[in-house]
This record gives C-alpha cells, sequence and structure tokens, in this order.
C-alpha cells in the first residue's frame, strides 16, 4: 500500500512512517518509550507515521524476525533502510539521528 | 550424572555432561559441569565452534539432551556447511526438534543507543528457543560479538552477569567461546562469569607442523587432567588424546601369543610373547624385521585376532608382495577384514597428530595386535624429550587396551641401537635384535632376544633364515653349515 520514495521526510505521504516497538512487558522502561515515541511522531511525522507495539512475553517467537536483542527496541521498517534504536528513547536527539529525521552531528 | 560413588563422609561429586568428545570425557573426568556454564577460550581458528557444536550433536543424538546453538557470528546456513564435513547433519536434527540454530545478528551500523535498555530480548529469544525443545544444552558463539555492538559496557556487563544467573537457573549446560586476549584469559574477560569450567584451546605451527592442543586450565570442584592434550579435527569430529603419562597401574598380562614362529617362541621360554606388552625389533637395514612382523600378524589372524598393521616406509603392496616371495600370505587376512594397513609419511604430520590418528584407528577397529613399522621417522620428527613421551603413550595406551604392540627400528651399520632407541629401549618388554654376522668370509644372518621380561629367555645368538615357506631360526654352527643352502 505505501509507495516507496526517495528519502524525504517533510514530503511523506500517508503512513509513510512503520514503526515498530519491541517491548517485554509492561515496564517502566517500555512505557516510557512508548509515551516518548508518540511524543517524537506526533512533533515529527504527525499523520504519516503507524506504531506497532509487540509484546515479547506474549508473543517470544517474534524476536527473531527483526534480530531484537535489546529491550526496548524501536524499529524503522519503512522508509527503508531497516534502523533500530534500543532504549527508553529518552534522549530525543539521537532518536532523530536514528530515525534519520536529523543530520548526524 | 555423578561419575563416583558416595562413600561415607565423601562430598558429593559434581554431576556432569558428557560431551561423547572422543577423549575429552576421559580427561575430565566425565564430561562438562552440568547445569553450569563452561568457556572455551582460543585463537582464531583454534577449532571453539567446532567443539561447542560437537557438545550439542552428541548431546541431541547419543544423551537425548537437546540444544539451542546460538550464533553471533555465522548464520544458520553457513554453520550448517561448515560443520557437514564433520559428518554433523544440522538439519537433519533440527527436523527431529533436537537441535535449534538461532542466528543472533547484530550490526553495529543499524544500531543508535538512546537511554537505558536491557538485553531482554536475547532472554526471551533464548528462553523460547529452549522451552521449544526442551534443550538441556546450550552454545553462546561468542558473546563477544555484543562489546563490538553496544557501546554501554556497563549494561552490557550486568546483563551477561544477569544472562549466567538465569542460565544456570534454567538448568541448561552452558558452553561459551571467546577469543583469546593479549595477556588475559579472553579479550573482553569473559572468564569474569563463567568461572566453573575454563577449557584453552591452542593452535602451534612450530617447523612447518601444526599441532592443535587444549588444556584444561580450571574446573572447579573437580579432578582433571592439567596437562595438554593434543587433538585432531577429523571427519568423525574432534578427537583428543587422553593420554600423557599414565600411572604404572596397569595390570600384568599373563596369557602368551606364538610370535607366529615356533622356533622364536621356544627361545622365549617355549611360549612366546606375553599379550599386551611391547616388543622391538631392531636391525640394520634389510635383516628381516618386516618378515618378523608379518609372521607375527598371519599367526595372529589365523587364531581370528585383528591386527593393525602402520606401514611408514614401504607400501602396503609391497609389504603383501614382499612376504608373499617368503611364504607369508597375508591378502587374505586383508580381504575378511582381520588386518588393516594403515600407511602414512610420518614426516606429513606432527607426532601429536600421529598419536592421535593411531588412537582414533585403534579405538575404532579394536586390534589384538599393532605393528608400528617402522617408527624411526617418528624420531626423526622430535626432539628426545618429545619422542620419549610419545613412546610411553603409545606404549601405555596399547598395553591398557591388552595389546600386544611389535615396533621394528632400522639401525646404522651394526651397533645395537641408535641413540633414540636406546633411550626407549627401557620401555620395551621385550627386544629382538636381528644382525648381520660375518664369520669365515660368510654373512650370515643372526637373531638375538636382547631382553624378555618376565621370562626366562634364550641367550644364543640363532641363526635366521628368511626361505619361500616362511622364516626359519636354527642354529649357528658354522663348521657343520652347508654351504649355500637354507637349512642349518
Amino acid at each position: 500500500m505505501e509507495k516507496r520514495k526517495r528519502r524525504s521526510p517533510s514530503k511523506r505521504p500517508e503512513k509513510a512512517w512503520e514503526l515498530r516497538l519491541y517491548v517485554a512487558g509492561q515496564t517502566p522502561k517500555s512505557l516510557a518509550a512508548f509515551a516518548n515515541l508518540k511524543k517524537i511522531c506526533e512533533e515529527h511525522m504527525a499523520g504519516q507515521y503507524h506504531i506497532e507495539v509487540i509484546d515479547l512475553i506474549k508473543k517470544p517467537q517474534l524476536a527473531s524476525g527483526d534480530q531484537i536483542l535489546a529491550i526496548p527496541t524501536l524499529v524503522r521498517k519503512l522508509p527503508e533502510p531497516i534502523r533500530k534504536i534500543i532504549g527508553d528513547l529518552s534522549d530525543t536527539e539521537r532518536v532523530l539521528v536514528g530515525l534519520n529525521l536529523r543530520e548526524q552531528k | 550424572m555423578a561419575s563416583a560413588k558416595r562413600t561415607k563422609g565423601q562430598p558429593k561429586l559434581l554431576p556432569k555432561s558428557p560431551t561423547g568428545i572422543s577423549g575429552l570425557d576421559e580427561i575430565t573426568g566425565g564430561g562438562l559441569p552440568k547445569g553450569r556454564p563452561t568457556l572455551i577460550a582460543g585463537s582464531a581458528g583454534c577449532g571453539k565452534t567446532l567443539f561447542a557444536m560437537e557438545f550439542l550433536v552428541n548431546g541431541a543424538g547419543q544423551y537425548d539432551e537437546p540444544g539451542v546453538f546460538v550464533a553471533f557470528e555465522e548464520s544458520a546456513k553457513e554453520l550448517a556447511e561448515n560443520v557437514a564435513s564433520l559428518g554433523f547433519d544440522l538439519k537433519e536434527l533440527e527436523k527431529k526438534k533436537k537441535l535449534i540454530v538461532d542466528h543472533v545478528q547484530v550490526e553495529r551500523s543499524e544500531i543508535e543507543e538512546t537511554g537505558e535498555y536491557d538485553l531482554d530480548g536475547l532472554f526471551i529469544r533464548l528462553g523460547y528457543a529452549i522451552d521449544k525443545i526442551g534443550a538441556k544444552r546450550v552454545v553462546l558463539d561468542t558473546l563477544e560479538v555484543l562489546f563490538s555492538s553496544l557501546t554501554n559496557e556497563s549494561i552490557l556487563r550486568s546483563e551477561l552477569r544477569r544472562l549466567f544467573r538465569w542460565l544456570k537457573n534454567k538448568g541448561v549446560t552452558a558452553v561459551v567461546t571467546a577469543e583469546r586476549g593479549e595477556g588475559t584469559m579472553t579479550r573482553f574477560g569473559l572468564e569474569e562469569y563463567v568461572a566453573d569450567c575454563v577449557i584453552v584451546l591452542d593452535h602451534r605451527v612450530t617447523e612447518q607442523i601444526s599441532t592443535r592442543r587444549l588444556r584444561i586450565v580450571k574446573y572447579r570442584g573437580s579432578l582433571h587432567g592439567t596437562n595438554e592434550y593434543p587433538f585432531l579435527i577429523g571427519k568423525n569430529g574432534i578427537s583428543v588424546l587422553p593420554i600423557t603419562s599414565l600411572g604404572l597401574s596397569h595390570s600384568a598380562a599373563k596369557t602368551r601369543v606364538s610370535s607366529g614362529i615356533k622356533e622364536l617362541d621356544n627361545m622365549l621360554d617355549g611360549k612366546g610373547f606375553y599379550r599386551g606388552s611391547s616388543i622391538l625389533i631392531s636391525g640394520t637395514a634389510g635383516t628381516g624385521k618386516t618378515s618378523l612382523s608379518a609372521s607375527f600378524v598371519d599367526a595372529a589372524c589365523r587364531r581370528g585376532e585383528r591386527c593393525l598393521y602402520f606401514a611408514f616406509e614401504e607400501s602396503p603392496s609391497q609389504i603383501l608382495r614382499n612376504m608373499a616371495s617368503i611364504g607369508i600370505d597375508l591378502a587374505p587376512h586383508l580381504k575378511n577384514g582381520q588386518m588393516q594397513f594403515h600407511a602414512t609419511r610420518p614426516t606429513l604430520y606432527g607426532l601429536e597428530m600421529h598419536l592421535v590418528t593411531m588412537y582414533d584407528t585403534v579405538k575404532e577397529f579394536e586390534p589384538s595386535v599393532v605393528i608400528l613399522d617402522p617408527i624411526d621417522d617418528f624420531i626423526a620428527i622430535g626432539s628426545q624429550a618429545e619422542i620419549k613421551s610419545a613412546m610411553t603413550r603409545i606404549i601405555d595406551f596399547l598395553k591398557i587396551g591388552h595389546i600386544t604392540a611389535m615396533f621394528t627400528t632400522t639401525v646404522p651399520g651394526n651397533e645395537t641401537a641408535s641413540q633414540a632407541i636406546m633411550s626407549v629401549s627401557s620401555l620395551i618388554d621385550t627386544w629382538i635384535s636381528l644382525r648381520n654376522l660375518e664369520n669365515n668370509g660368510e654373512r650370515h644372518r643372526g637373531l638375538f632376544v636382547m631382553k624378555s621380561r618376565g621370562m626366562a629367555h634364550s641367550n644364543q645368538i640363532r641363526a635366521f633364515h628368511l626361505t619361500d615357506h616362511g622364516i626359519e631360526i636354527g642354529h649357528m654352527d658354522f663348521a657343520r653349515r652347508h654351504n649355500g643352502s637354507s637349512q642349518s
């Protein structure tokens, strides 16, 4: 459904950002990560993102697909290439760099 | 799996998980510590992954303990290909749900670290795989990859500590591989977390000959051999030679075996050699040492015993042909499997590699008689100490198996023996010397029993003839001998 476009964050069509947040149960780190993520997404790609939360405690078999080691891990599935950001996402700048929304300093 | 009986007052011995790796269970007194982690450290290419894999494969195949192999460096496909040459069929085991190979890919460039995290993802993956097949064995090859991919070392180290506690609680026997560090056991200090058992692998090349060695640096709660043991990576997996120098505790054999030559048996107290003894046949080139060995083999095979003939100078077909010319026909024994030839040039491999091969072959074939013809080239490839150590090991190992061993050696000129032989002669039970003797302008072959422990043996030099119907030993009586005849 999504068309693949060249990287140009400000000109994204609908739901161009496919994000998956891997957590392990409702731990403080996981809740913090989700909250931080929502905040960042609303601020930088409102209306163009889709977050899927995958709880590995409920579905452990999904850990190998995206090669998840650390929790929490945010995987940017789209746009490509795949990027992984691990941690509670409290460092907004690094999250943006990781998502390629910022130039790497 | 406790490996010893409990006697009153003695602490219970650590239960062990058998590895099934030839020789390793002997050195470790039963295997690796059950339910605990073992560290295998070695430089690149030493064989750590193969050891770990064989531990799992044998666990799955022989001990009904399914296993999980967590590969951080190779993909599942690469691994399967690499171990296929050892005869391990990973796909089969995976199909039978006895093995899971999980490739954990950590790509440094893909990852950005932003805040607090833990390695629960790894725990969950591992737990899932273990629970899926009821695994009792786990391999982590190699956790060090995490150090190059994740920059927050304090999180990493505390998670590693947690991982090993978790593995212990899961009750799995874990094998962890790591690379040797410069001056430290491992590059990233994994030995800190794996305190129960540490095995170090080594791969040395001296004078163009490579030898692999294994050493148990630590095994908490267990007696273990502390020496370096050579090992081979062969087509059936890994073979460790578990013998360095054994205690002199082998029981003395009492039965005797014929040499195949009646007169020689007569010289040996009328009964021949002791079963399980070591026999050295020395003589100048062409005196008939191989012929003596062949007679012995022929007699043993006729008795229904199996013989293993290690040929280091002549090809088997040459030996067969030469022996046939003196009436000793070994071909039928070869055909019906009573006898096997193993021919190699000793200088192709190091002494230790030969030992391991011999050990493996003997274990597989279970002969009653082993011939090493000749041992000279072994003597050429080591120092005095190494040769003596190697000979001791061969002799001890064969003695314990009650295998009668016969060694031939060529001595230069008409000396009794080279220096190297003299140093090993103390290890030999029976020493037969073949000499060329000259008298009255004639040359005769003489046979003399230099020593033979545990029996009254002849002290005469007897005439030794190779006829077309075998070896004949007669009396040295120059005055009455007929010229040119082969009778005496």
